[in-house]
């Protein structure tokens, strides 16, 4: 046998023209995407990309392994279908703000609280783009938006805590532009048994241009923006200020240090992405512009996924009571015999 | 209530009898006991000859309450046997059912039938004397009492049925102990208090010889749904949600997982649609199934696993609508929904069955014809096939008819959207096989290419070639099901459920020297090819439906053809009568162009 040829991003690359806009934060999500898998040394034909309806749903048209792009929401219920009666295929979910947490909400939650094996990429640009426009369910109070000339007033659902709240086994969030860290992520993702869920902060050039550059811009990431690493200190600015939980468990934003005002490293909360979800779900309380913001994994736990747990049951039933058969099943129960 | 009914259908089984149930209950898990609403009735049918349906007006009705008396008395047929529960006729409990008085008192009801009034509620309670039971434990045993008596009315077998509770009360020695003392004591009171003229034995029926079992339409289409897997050689994956009276097709399956199945209890309905189409993708037999409302919420799935063109089994087990309607009782009201029921020009092949045990015939067909024609198909069944039963003959499994199903792995020359010439269908590929990597979505494909496009021409070709696929299935349809010459006075042509009402009231007619025939449409989508030529043979075309019209409005809009509607949205099925008076008023009168069953009625 020869061995497999190594395949290069350009190979997880369709022919088709990608048709997001100009500098649409998707394309360098796709690229990252692409050469992550190529760097895996994933086989195509074995992974699949399934999405619902909205700008970023439009990805496995451009992705060259198997695609399916559904119909509006229901992505997760489709992937979970695929992945039960399929184990042996990866599995990626592609859905935005809209798609997943509107119009598909219920779809996304029971997917994170079965844990079934998949892989959801959530792109977050807090506004739907491919109908021109509206305030999505992620939009901050008083977005105008054609729908909203006055200012939404709803207010805004945090995916992370949607998916904390699902009971996710794999939480993380990480920025569009950001590939070599998006890489580190989706290799994560990848690898986790279980539901991934992946918010990718995104920018849409369009209708929400700059919608996170407060915490995304370069020049003022160090002082916005939370690295998590696992079992180090929450630290930022260059280890300047750090986070840590009050009494009440509010947390806050210190100097770190053993001078007078500054809080000891000592005190400084240690990342731990395997701790009960309340520290996830503090990690995720952190907003700007009161807060850094968090970026990385903040949960990543094991549990049994749903499509294993299924099939154990199957073989179970078959080596329980033997492989079934026909005949004998339309025989079952009460019969008689008419000569 | 319904449990002693299957008790005595089994026993009528077992005596080789011909059967036909029609359980009758209401949607309310514990309905307020002694309403009206709360009434659970199961009727059933019972005879040595052929029968097909669960008969107009029963010989015996057991009322253990007024309000089963008042809901069931008008079924009864004169001078037939009303055994009533005297213990239950208190004045609360007749206020309940909205007597003014005991009926029970009027010389008019023992003119019209032979009445016996028994004290169940006491004679249970003596029965069940010195067991630690509660009153309420004992009062639950006051219809094993009754169906010790119909035991012994109908001469069967007690041993067997003392077997039968033992069983099913399995390690509660108790309640299996108090129930049969129970049934015990009603079979001897038949015998000692010798309150029938005649004790009756029905023989056994004719029957083609095999082996037989009784069956509900929901075993069946669960049945049918694993044989149509086998044939195919494909594992079983099958979504649904929670929804009366398709609920017991999740809970048959489930028990079936050694057989290969999956079963996936969906968030919602519209995730069992979903499911079922990623399993589909996959490269499983897939199939999903509601009821009316939650066909609804599956109606943007199936037009996505339409434009994909994915194979695909969707079961619809229709009921009272709209909305919420009435849950447990059936209609026919839902074929224009199936039809229809989606956005675009959007054409699923429909089919239904007709009775219990034509389901399972109707799933492998289900099954067949998504697999070879790569599509979703609508299978139309009924609450009153759901849980009405009837003997089953056992097919013989080795003689079935394989399904085949070919999954290119050849990467030359594929094209997604290529068709097979004879049935238009697009290959089956699934993911795994390597170099034959594509995507597919709701978006309008290219004819060939599959890739997205928005090109006019390219679209309208589309349109047709989808409508072509499922018109083209017609080579599939088999004979037609007619009864009778094919040419005549009147042509009763029905669909699904409404067969036995349909069939018996066809055959009296035609005994009586009518120029009656009967057909039974399994296709309504394509409809069969010989409906068109045979209709202009009858001088009128009758057609009866649980619904306001809707084959009908079909029929009427293809062939152009004159059909008289006989209409009836009560919950309930036809009455052999009430198609027998229809079709003797055609065969007198040209002129009604609908007959409604509820406003004949009332005149």
């Amino acid at each position: 046998m020869t061995p497999p040829i190594k395949l290069s991003k350009k190979d997880f690359a369709t022919d088709q023209d990608v048709r997001w806009c100009p500098g649409c934060g998707d394309y360098a999500i796709l690229a990252a995407v692409q050469k992550t898998l190529a760097d895996l040394g994933v086989k195509r034909e074995e992974t699949v990309f399934v999405s619902g309806i909205g700008c970023s749903s439009r990805f496995p048209y451009y992705m060259n392994t198997y695609g399916f792009h559904s119909i509006h929401g229901r992505a997760p219920a489709i992937a979970t279908g695929l992945k039960v009666s399929r184990p042996d295929l990866s599995v990626w979910v592609i859905t935005g703000d809209g798609d997943g947490l509107s119009i598909g909400g219920n779809h996304l939650l029971h997917a994170l609280r079965r844990n079934v094996n998949l892989n959801i990429i959530l792109f977050n640009n807090q506004i739907y783009g491919l109908t021109k426009g509206q305030y999505s369910p992620t939009s901050a109070v008083g977005t105008k938006a054609p729908s909203t000339p006055l200012g939404s007033v709803d207010y805004p659902v945090q995916p992370l805590q949607v998916a904390l709240g699902a009971g996710a086994t794999f939480v993380a969030r990480c920025v569009d532009v950001e590939a070599a860290h998006l890489g580190e992520i989706l290799t994560r993702a990848q690898a986790h048994q279980g539901a991934s869920f992946i918010e990718v902060l995104q920018n849409c050039p369009v209708f929400n241009e700059g919608v996170w550059d407060a915490v995304t811009d370069k020049s003022t990431a160090d002082a916005r923006q939370l690295r998590l690493k696992h079992g180090q200190p929450l630290l930022f600015e260059g280890g300047k200020r750090g986070i840590r939980v009050r009494n009440d468990l509010v947390p806050e934003a210190v100097e770190v240090g053993d001078g007078p005002g500054q809080v000891p490293l000592g005190q400084i909360m240690i990342h731990d992405e395997r701790a009960a979800p309340a520290f996830a779900f503090l990690l995720t309380q952190l907003t700007y512009p009161e807060m850094p913001i968090p970026l990385g994994i903040l949960r990543a736990v094991e549990k049994t996924p749903y499509d294993q747990l299924v099939h154990e049951q199957i073989t179970a039933a078959v080596s329980a009571r033997g492989k079934g058969d026909l005949k004998k099943l339309l025989h079952s129960g009460m019969t008689w015999t008419v000569e | 209530m319904q449990l002693t009914g299957t008790e005595f259908t089994k026993a009528a089984a077992a005596a080789g009898n011909d059967i036909s149930t029609f359980p009758d209950f209401p949607a309310e898990i514990r309905a307020p006991a002694g309403s009206l609403a709360g009434v659970s009735g199961f009727q059933l049918h019972f005879a040595s000859s052929d029968i097909y349906t669960p008969g107009d007006a029963p010989d015996v009705l057991v009322a253990m309450n007024p309000a089963a008396l008042r809901a069931n008395l008008a079924d009864l047929i004169e001078n037939g046997i009303l055994i009533v529960n005297t213990g239950t006729f208190t004045p609360p409990n007749l206020k309940k059912a909205g007597y003014d008085s005991d009926p029970l008192a009027e010389e008019s009801l023992r003119q019209k039938y032979r009445v016996h009034g028994i004290d169940i509620s006491k004679l249970t309670n003596g029965s069940l004397d010195g067991t630690d039971l509660t009153t309420k434990e004992k009062a639950r045993c006051k219809n094993f009492f009754a169906l010790g008596l119909m035991f012994w009315a109908y001469s069967r077998d007690p041993e067997t049925e003392i077997s039968q509770i033992k069983g099913k009360f399995g390690k509660n020695d108790r309640l299996a102990d108090a129930n049969v003392r129970a049934f015990k004591a009603g079979y001897h009171y038949g015998e000692t208090a010798e309150m029938f003229q005649d004790v009756y034995r029905v023989e056994k029926a004719v029957f083609q010889p095999g082996v037989y079992r009784n069956i509900t339409g929901n075993e069946a289409i669960a049945l049918g749904l694993v044989a149509g897997a086998n044939l195919a050689g494909k594992p079983l994956f099958y979504s649904g949600y929670p929804i009366t009276p398709a609920s017991s097709l999740l809970h048959y399956l489930s028990h079936y997982k050694n057989h290969g199945v999956t079963t996936f209890q969906a968030e919602d309905e519209i995730a069992g649609v979903g499911a079922a189409i990623g399993a589909a993708y996959g490269g499983a037999l897939a199939v999903t199934a509601s009821s009316g409302p939650g066909i609804s919420l599956k109606a943007e799935g199936m037009a996505l696993a339409v434009m994909t063109e994915l194979p695909l089994v969707v079961v619809s087990v229709q009921r009272g609508g709209p909305s919420t309607g009435l849950p447990t009782k059936t209609e026919q009201s839902d074929l224009l929904q199936a039809m229809y029921g989606r956005n675009g020009e959007c054409p699923v092949p429909i089919i239904a069955a007709n009775s219990p045990a034509d389901a399972f015939d109707c799933a492998i067909l289900a099954v067949r014809l998504a697999i070879r024609y790569c599509t979703p198909v609508v299978l139309l069944s009924d609450g009153f096939l759901a849980n009405g039963s009837e003997p089953w003959r056992l097919p013989d499994v080795d003689a079935m008819e394989p399904i085949p199903v070919t999954h290119r792995t050849d990467p030359a020359g594929y094209q997604v959207y290529a068709r097979n010439q004879e049935t238009l269908a697009r290959e089956w590929v699934v993911p795994g096989t390597p170099g034959l990597e594509h995507r597919i979505g709701g978006l309008e494909k290219d004819f060939l290419t599959g890739a997205v496009s928005y090109d006019p021409i390219n679209h309208e070709k589309m349109v047709h070639i989808r409508a072509a696929k499922v018109d083209g299935m017609v080579q599939d349809c088999g004979p037609l099901d007619l009864h009778g010459e094919d040419e005549g006075d009147v042509l009763v042509i029905g669909w699904g459920g409404t067969y036995g009402a349909l069939r018996q009231a066809v055959i009296r007619l035609r005994e009586q020297g009518k120029k009656v025939s009967h057909a039974q449409l399994r296709w309504l989508h394509p409809l069969h090819p010989d409906v068109k030529g045979l209709l202009p043979r009858f001088r009128r075309v009758l057609v009866p439906e649980l619904n306001m019209g809707q084959l009908s409005m079909m029929l009427r809009a293809r062939y152009l053809v004159d059909a008289v509607g006989l209409n009836k949205v009560q919950g309930q099925p036809f009455k052999v009568a009430e198609v027998m008076k229809a079709v003797e008023d055609l065969l007198v009168d040209d002129r009604p162009t609908s007959i409604d069953v509820a406003r004949r009625a009332a005149r």
